[in-house]
Parts: C-alpha cells; structure tokens; sequence
C-alpha cells in the first residue's frame, strides 16, 4: 500500500478507534489520523451511567485498549470537524490552537450521536445529561453532595440505569416516563411492565404516562438558574436537587450538512457502510440497509459500534487492495446493567411481535423471552440468563423458526 | 498461548462463550469457566475475537 495515502477517522469513540485499528493492523501503512472534538484519552461509554456513577471509577477504567496498543495513530482531542468538502477531500476542524484543514485520501464518519435535552434548560444548574465523560463527573459531583431526591426523566436504558446507580448511593429516586410502559417501544407492553416493576422493587418512585411540564427553579450562580423541581404534566410537584434526562440521542450529523452526504437520520451508507467513494461511516452514527431485517437500521449499541467500526475499516482495505466488499448485516445484542439484573437483548422485536417466557419467572426477574413474528424467531430478551441469551441468540443468526427456538430453549 | 481472564472484571455476560464455546463457558451459577486455558494455535483467531468483544477488556492472551 500506498505509504502517502491518509486515512482520517473522524471520531475516536468506539466505532473510530476500531476502524483506525482494523485498518492499521490489515495492513494500511499510510497516515491514519483521529480526530475528536472530546478533550478526554478515549474512552469507553457504558460504565458512565454505571460503575463512574455508582462504583466511583475514574478515567483512567475507561481508556480504549486501541490507545495503548501501538498502532501509530496520529490522535487529535479537542479538535470539533466542522466541515467536509467531498471534491477538495479535506475535514475543516476547530482545534485549540484555531481552525485546521485536514487532507485525507479515505474518510471514517464516527461521530455518534448526542444526548438530547429537554428546551430551554441551557442555563438551568442542577439538570444533567449522560453520554460524555465529563457528563458522567459532573452529575457524580453532585451526587456526593447527598441530593434529597433525584428525578430521572426519561425510563429508557440509560434512565434506567442511572437510576439504579442512584438507588445503589442510597439516595431517593423519582422517574418519570411519557410512555404508560417503560421500553414498550423496544420490548413492547409485557416485557416493559416488568422493566418498570424491577424499578419499583428497588424503591423508586415510578410515575407513568406523565411527561415534564417545566423545571421550579431559583435564581443560583452567575445569573443562571438552579433546579428545585419537576412540575409534571398531571399537574403534580416532584421536588428535585438533580435531574437527569435521558430521552434519547440525536445523531451527530450538522456538520457534515451540505458536505453531499445523504442524511436521514444518520449517515447513510450502502450495505457495505460505505457513504461516498473513500467514505465510510460506523457505530451510532451510521445508517445502513439491513437485509435480514428488510429494513434500514441505525443500532445504538456497543458491540455494533465495535462490529462497525472494523466492517468500515475492511470496507475501505478492500478497495485499496481490489478485494470484494463484504456485506454489513449482525444481528444487533445489547445488554444494559440495572439493580442487581443483567438484562441482554438480540434481535429488533417490535412491540407487536409475539412473546413468550420460555424460561424462568419474570416474578424472580430471572427469566429469557422469545419473541416471533410469523413464525419466526425475531427477538431473544434475558434477565440475569447471559448463557441462554447467547446460546439462543445463534438461531437469530440462522433465521431460525420460532418453534424450533422454543424447543432449543426447553433443552438449555 | 495461554488464555487469562481476569474474574475481578468479568461480569458473566457470555460474549466470549457466543464466540469459543470450547473455551469459555458460563454456566448456571453465573460464573465464567475457562474450558480449555491452552488452547491449540489454530484457535488463535477466536481467542483474539473474544478479547476484542469482551465489554469488560476481562480477557487476555499471555504466551507461554
Ligand atoms: C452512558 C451510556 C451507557 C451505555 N451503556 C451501554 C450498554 O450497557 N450496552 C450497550 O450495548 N451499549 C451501551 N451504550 C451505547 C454505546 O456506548 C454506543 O453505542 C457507542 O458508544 C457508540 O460508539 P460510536 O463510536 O459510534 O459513537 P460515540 O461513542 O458517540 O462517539 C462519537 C465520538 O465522536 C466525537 N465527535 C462528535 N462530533 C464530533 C465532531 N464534529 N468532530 C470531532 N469529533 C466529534 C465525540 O466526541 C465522540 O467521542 C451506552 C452509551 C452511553 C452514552
Ligand atoms: S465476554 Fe468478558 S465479561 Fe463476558 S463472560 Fe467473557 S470474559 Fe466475562
């Protein structure tokens, strides 16, 4: 391979940082430049609503294992691209030291996605987010002041799991969640309720089918406002030291907006994750058509950052090296650590599909779900059963019937 | 080669087991088992997978 050719990642995530490995270790001998407008070594992101939280981890946990191997990555922080001219073949940044413009031969998209905020609570103290590192120490700081209650809006994944955080603090928690049902969009009604029964089994004040009407604030430093409450739409009053929101991402696409990418909630890319010519794009950043799933996805979880991030980095040393693109199309897993539970999810149920506890007793939280959808197998969830979740998860992979998964299950 | 975990950062999520189930096993009381510590040269690839999906970075390749 060419020894000028330069590869810039755009994102030293997840899904970056296993893109520029792939591409060093199979044999790409050019530059390989990462940029990320994060000022922190980069890091790994679950344990943020977990063990930073609860567990007091430090930075020095999270670092990605690409950093310390020696893969000779030229890795800018605190540098934000800010532009892509697709002819010209240069990303425009923001650095500390000013604006730069960075030449690259090949592009790697891995910019992921932000947390969203609820409006108007730019200058509101006391309300906080999680997907940054720096998120994660803020809202720790002030965990250790000891809040009266803390009010998590938002019962999804990370709602849920900063709560269980905050419940193993000892400290007193309110969530509150739009939906009748927690997750009845990933797990659908049945499945939800006992996500939301765990939560209640472990003291939290749950409050269903409600949504935030406006933050109670008091003037505090510096001209900004501080939180004292969360008045809700059924008109009641949580009082509140520390809110969090966890209502979702959105991607982090408006830099590349005019660039001639095509954009639609995501990147998107072919089924090979490639955007343009000697573009690709991986992880949460990135939309691609799935033919198992006959649909076009965009998967938020670690191990399909990890699985994209080195499809992408193959994508591009396939055409350096005139090889056959391969195809991009896992079955998405994800697990999420609440309380005390494991919970593990393979496959893309919808909340209409079929569903049926093969195994253990969702009473005990200890149980795996299967769900089918015309026959066949779509979903596996587990409660503290890992093993099961994986044995099972092979038969989504071979497209398996959901009858024949139900007698697979009864033999484990 | 020799495959090491370390137990203090496992957390039993199987990832490694969905991959080599000849090495790694996680068994009803939650807890991993390393199957086979030596395994042959030709597993290599597999091993290197499991360490590479691990969550918990619990896994590691030591040679002898
Ligand atoms: C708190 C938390 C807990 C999670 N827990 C789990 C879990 O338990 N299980 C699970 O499966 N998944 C979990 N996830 C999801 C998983 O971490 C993500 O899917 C994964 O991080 C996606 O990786 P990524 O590299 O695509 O994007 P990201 O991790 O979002 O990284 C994108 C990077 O791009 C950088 N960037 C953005 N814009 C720019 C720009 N303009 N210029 C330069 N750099 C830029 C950002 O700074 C960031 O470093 C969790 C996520 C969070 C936030
Ligand atoms: S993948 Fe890692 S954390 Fe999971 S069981 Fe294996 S060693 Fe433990």
């Amino acid at each position: 391979m060419d020894r000028s050719h330069t590869t810039l990642v755009v994102g030293a995530s997840l899904a970056g940082m296993h893109a520029a490995r792939t591409l060093r270790n199979g044999g790409h001998t050019g530059r390989i430049v990462v940029l990320d407008a994060d000022r922190h070594t980069p890091y790994d992101k679950p344990p943020l609503s977990k063990q930073v939280l609860a567990q007091g981890w430090g930075p020095e946990r999270l670092t990605l294992p690409a950093v310390d191997e020696e893969l000779d990555l030229d890795l800018r922080l605190s540098t934000r691209a800010v532009g892509l001219d697709l002819d010209e073949r240069t990303v425009s940044v923001e650095a500390l030291a000013g604006p730069e413009r960075f030449e690259f031969d090949t592009l790697v998209l891995a910019t992921g996605a932000a947390a969203r905020r609820l409006p108007g609570t730019d200058d509101v103290d006391g309300v906080h987010v999680v997907r940054t590192l720096d998120d994660a120490l803020g809202l720790r700081a002030e965990l250790e002041a000891r809040p009266g209650r803390v009010v998590v809006v938002g019962a999804g994944f990370i709602g849920a799991e900063v709560a269980a955080s905050c419940r193993a603090l000892g400290l007193e928690v309110t969530v509150v969640e739009a939906l009748p049902v927690p997750l009845e969009r990933v797990l659908g009604a049945e499945m939800g309720a006992v996500c939301g029964r765990l939560h209640v089994e472990h003291g939290v004040d749950l409050r269903l089918g409600t949504g935030v009407d406006h933050f109670d604030t008091v003037p505090g430093e510096g001209g900004r406002r501080r939180v004292v409450g969360v008045a809700l739409t059924d008109g009641t009053v949580v009082p509140a030291e520390v809110v969090v929101v966890g209502i979702g991402v959105s991607v982090t696409t408006s830099w590349l907006e005019g660039s001639g990418l095509t954009l639609d909630d995501g990147v998107v890319c072919d089924e090979t994750l490639l955007a343009a010519p000697g573009v690709v794009a991986a992880g949460d950043v990135a939309r691609y058509p799935s033919a198992r799933f006959g649909q076009s996805l965009r998967v938020e979880h670690w191990e399909h950052a990890v699985q994209g991030g080195e499809a992408a980095g193959r994508r591009l040393l396939a055409d350096l090296r005139g090889d056959e693109p391969q195809r991009f199309d896992p079955v998405p897993w994800f697990w999420s650590d609440q309380y005390d539970r494991k919970l593990q999810l393979a496959g893309r149920p919808a909340p209409t599909d079929h569903v049926e506890v093969v195994h253990g007793s969702t009473e005990e939280f200890r149980f795996v779900a299967l769900y089918g959808r015309e026959g066949r197998l779509v979903g596996v969830l587990g409660m503290n059963r890992p093993r099961h979740v994986i044995q099972l998860r092979a038969l989504l992979d071979d497209g398996a019937s959901f009858d024949e998964a139900c007698a697979r299950a009864a033999t484990l | 080669m020799r495959v090491v975990v370390d137990y203090d950062l496992c957390e039993s999520n199987a990832v490694c087991m969905g991959i080599a189930p000849e090495i790694f096993e996680v068994r009803d009381d939650d807890f991993l088992y390393v199957l086979d510590e030596h395994p042959p040269e030709s597993m290599r690839a597999k091993v290197e997978e499991a360490v590479q999906r691990c969550p918990k970075q619990a896994i590691s390749i030591a040679e002898d």
